[in-house]
């Protein structure tokens, strides 16, 4: 967990989100400094996602502002890593681009018990196993921002255990994390941001 | 510089492990060995048309690998993780493109040798087709990528490539093909500008439509 840089911030002031015409959610208020976490809940189609996105600056804010301090990794739906490689090299292709330090990778490996599938390509792992490498991948990217969406899917008992003590290893050593999850998980005491709360007013929207 | 490296060594990998380096070659190949069959064995004839068709078999080639260049890296979000690290999608674009060339270029050149063969076309003419091709497969190559970026996440991209891209393509044709029978050399400047044009576009324009395409 070497790597990550002190003064890491995420700040979203009064963000509102406009998908397909449709507006998502709005006046979303979110400050996390070193060591915060948050998680995000709510019903499937509330905007968890694409919060995330926006937290990442992949999606722009319909209005709001969204400040980063520090490096984002994004752990979403998509494994993005390369299926014909064996998982470690695969891995690495991200560290070499993040100049992360040597051994990252097999540190992140040994962080999601995955060290034994190294040499294995990633088209032959299983959901769990590439829910994990997916973590892993965060882990070795060094970025003091991890988004999270949906960490939990696929995990069994052991492995949600090895995503909680990491999340907690990152928090302290002066990480942030963000995770959005409609099913409770091993996070220590994040502050919870209910979407449901910030749905736009229909009769406000439509006028 | 080593961003641009890693991606475009990354690139080149993922071609070489899909195999899909071989695809323009065979096609290629293919075509030459099929054309005399076609018009029968008129060695005047074959000579005359040959470096033509072969210039038609590498514009249709070149349209071969058009749906593996971006859409898979779209779909399984490595694009996006790019994003994320601050690396601009021109950027990606141009590794793409250095990458795409190395393993669609050279391999065709290598293949027109034999396919000449099969033409039994003459020296000059193969040397004429080599230089049209050396300078041309840049805007071939360069073509597909910027077809690849504007139909990533569309639904059968591969139709709508060839639409889009067959007009665009018309002028590569017309210099590359010229080039055979111009001892001028006019045809094989018109060729080179053409490709400067669109290597030099194509790394905007396809950035542009990584972005305005994610959502």
């Amino acid at each position: 967990m070497s790597g990550v840089a002190s003064g890491a911030g995420l700040h979203l002031s009064d963000v509102a989100c406009l998908r397909g015409g449709r507006m998502l959610f709005r006046g979303v208020s979110l400050t996390l400094d070193a060591g915060g976490s948050a998680l995000l809940t709510g019903p499937n189609g509330v905007g968890k996602s694409s919060l995330l996105r926006l937290c990442a600056g992949l999606l722009p804010a319909f209005a709001g502002t969204v400040e980063r301090h520090g490096a984002v990794a994004l752990a979403d739906e998509r494994l993005a890593l390369d299926s014909e490689l064996p998982l470690a090299r695969a891995l690495d292709f991200w560290a070499r681009l993040d100049r992360s330090a040597d051994g990252a990778v097999a540190a992140a490996l040994d962080a999601m018990a995955l060290a034994p599938l190294a040499d294995v390509p990633v088209r032959m792992l299983s959901t769990g196993q590439r829910k994990r490498a997916m973590l892993a991948r965060v882990i070795a990217s060094g970025a003091p921002i991890w988004l999270l969406d949906e960490p939990g899917n696929g995990l069994d008992t052991a492995s949600l255990a090895l995503l909680g003590a990491a999340v907690a290893a990152h928090l302290a050593s002066g990480g942030i994390v963000v995770t959005a999850s409609h099913q409770p998980l091993p996070l220590g005491a994040p502050v919870v941001l209910s979407l449901t709360d910030h749905l736009p007013d229909p009769a406000e929207w439509d006028a | 510089m080593r961003t641009l490296w890693l991606l475009a060594s990354r690139d080149l990998g993922a071609a070489w492990r899909s195999s899909g380096l071989w695809l323009p070659v065979a096609f290629l190949l293919l075509v030459a060995s099929l054309y005399p069959f076609a018009v029968g064995p008129d060695l005047t004839l074959l000579r005359r048309t040959g470096g033509g068709m072969l210039w038609i078999a590498a514009l249709l080639a070149s349209l071969l690998p058009v749906d593996r260049l971006i859409a898979p890296d779209r779909d399984a979000g490595v694009l996006d993780q790019m994003a994320l690290r601050g690396i601009g999608d021109e950027m990606v674009v141009l590794a793409r493109l250095i990458a795409h060339w190395l393993g669609f270029g050279p391999p065709l050149m290598i293949a027109t040798l034999p396919a000449a063969a099969l033409l039994k076309l003459d020296g000059d003419t193969i040397l004429m087709l080599e230089a049209g091709l050396l300078v041309g497969t840049p805007a071939l190559a360069a073509l597909g990528l910027l077809v690849a970026t504007l139909t990533a996440g569309l639904r059968s991209s591969g139709a709508l490539a060839g639409l889009l891209a067959l007009p665009l393509a018309v002028p590569l044709l017309i210099f590359g093909a010229g080039t055979l029978g111009d001892g001028s050399g006019a045809a094989l400047k018109f060729l080179a500008a053409a490709s400067l044009l669109l290597v030099a576009i194509t790394p905007f324009a396809g950035g542009a439509a990584i972005r305005a395409g994610r959502e």
